[in-house]
């Protein structure tokens, strides 16, 4: 194939693990530019239905991190060998088996956000991001940038993730970090939450505060990336041209 | 393009290889696995006593279990079954078979002079099941706490059956059954009329609430058989049960 020619060509200049100009845009552009969420609109789904609080969030990003990063390497290094007439099949595969490995990892070290996450584990396998990059980049590039585009995807994924999360968990609830060590009570109708609406200053200043029972449910994360999505586009105006 | 045979022996090596290391990963880490799920059991059920047991650490868990709890298998007739320890009961498992052939796990929670019974019910929410543990006082009617855990309810509606503290708070001090045990406790649509037995539902979650108070309707009848004769041996004479 006339493609690996030029790859070993390119190769022989370049050293083993290169980080130029052009490696850093591959993790810095889908924060934004290239935004799997906002501009590609890609894994809203999951998008919408762990980002009720934040540490399952965390999680979650983490795991798509390590399945993108490690699925991008896997067919980046067999791109040559993968048959053409089966590769959709053997992408699926090596991201199953990973998202098993989490599943299966998660399971044992950290039960409780297990238990949190359950089915949307499972459902990074579907997760279009992933499927995606694989077919549009790692089947075309070489191992170390397609590592390095898993990561930059993956935290694009993992940043509207944990924004969204924080002001649905923040709104909805009046906690952030719950579940974790670092747990924080922010604003409430107990006198545990640092802001308590039924007494003392808390009262006089946030006595009409409610938590927006909306947030809590996943209509919330679609209008909360809409808003997203609003905003980024009229700050940078590249996007806008493409849609 | 490449040959039929050589993708066939591409797949073949690729399915052995990936089939091998999970199986591998699987067998490893099974252990862990077990122990955490029996852990979560039990810390669900404590926090029908203790609504602060979901901050404690597994061993804290482990050594009350050890301590303070005694386990016991009822019967669909309410006879104490020998050979079995209640953890080892699959709830899940056991609303699957006929009734009368079914098992129910019995915790019987001591500290400091108090006595609570731990009761298991399992039922259908809105979206799929329900399940929880209630624990009665010494009289065997009067609510100490409750836990509920749902596999798949709303956020924020439904799920607050779980997540709300304050909810399950109001279970506390009821009775389970009136006097006449015509009626259970009931989770009550635009709030609770008799206070004695009823608890307000939660707005938004009517269908959650009345799997509630169905899965509650529906699972005791074995527990009370076995109350009534654990209370007769303690009057010294059996007390007639409807």
């Amino acid at each position: 194939m006339s493609e690996t020619v030029k790859d070993v060509q390119v190769q022989k200049k370049e050293p083993a693990f290169p980080f130029g100009k052009k490696e850093r845009a591959l993790i810095t552009d889908p924060l934004d530019d290239n935004n799997p969420i906002t501009v590609q609109v890609l894994g809203i789904c999951s998008a919408l239905a762990v980002t009720t609080q934040v540490l399952p969030s965390v999680v979650m990003s983490i795991a798509v991190v390590f399945v993108l990063a490690f699925a991008n390497l896997t067919i980046s290094i067999l791109r040559t060998n993968i048959p053409k007439q089966v590769r959709m099949i053997v992408q699926l595969v090596v991201i199953a088996t990973l998202v098993t490995v989490v599943e299966l990892v998660l399971k044992a070290y950290s039960y409780t956000v297990y238990k949190q996450l359950s089915v949307f584990i499972g459902l990074i396998i579907t997760n279009c991001i992933i499927m995606g990059r694989l077919e549009a980049f790692a089947m075309a590039n070489r191992p170390w940038r397609s590592f390095l585009d898993g990561i930059g995807n993956a935290l694009g994924y993992g940043f509207i993730l944990i924004v969204v999360a924080v002001f649905r968990e923040l709104f909805g609830k009046g906690t952030l970090f719950t579940g974790s060590p670092a747990e924080l009570k922010i604003i409430g109708n107990t006198p545990e939450f640092f802001i308590n609406t039924t007494a003392g200053w808390g009262q006089t200043f946030f006595g009409w505060y409610v938590n927006n029972n909306l947030m809590v449910l996943p209509a919330a994360a679609m209008f909360l990336i809409g808003i997203f999505i609003w905003v980024q586009r009229s700050r940078n105006t590249k996007l806008v041209d493409i849609s | 393009m490449h040959s039929n045979s050589y993708i066939i022996t591409f797949v073949v090596i690729m399915t052995t290889v990936v089939a091998a290391l999970l199986a591998l990963l699987y067998t490893g880490l099974k252990e862990t696995h077990d122990r955490n799920e029996a852990i979560y059991n039990k810390k669900e059920i404590l926090t029908s006593i203790d609504p602060t047991a979901d901050k404690m650490k597994d061993e804290e868990i482990e050594q009350i279990f050890n301590e303070k709890v005694q386990q016991f298998v009822l019967n669909a007739s309410g006879e104490p079954v020998e050979g079995i320890m209640a953890e080892k009961v699959d709830m899940a498992k056991e609303r699957k078979k006929d009734a009368a052939d079914r098992k129910y796990p019995l915790y019987i929670y001591e500290d400091e002079g108090k006595t609570y019974y731990i009761v298991s019910a399992r039922g259908s929410g809105l979206w799929d099941e329900i399940w929880g543990a209630i624990a009665l006082e010494e009289d065997f009617k009067t609510i100490a706490g409750v836990a509920f855990g749902h596999k798949a309810e709303t956020p924020g509606l439904g799920a607050e059956i779980k997540d709300s503290k304050d909810w399950k708070a109001s279970f506390k001090g009821k009775m389970i059954y009136d006097e006449t045990r015509d009626k259970y406790l009931t989770v009550r649509k635009g709030g609770a009329k008799d206070l004695t037995i009823e608890v307000d539902a939660i707005s938004g979650s009517t269908i959650t609430g009345d799997g509630v108070t169905n899965m509650i309707k529906a699972g005791m009848t074995p527990y009370f058989t076995y109350f009534s004769t654990l209370k007769g041996e303690k009057t010294g004479q059996l007390i007639e049960t409807n």
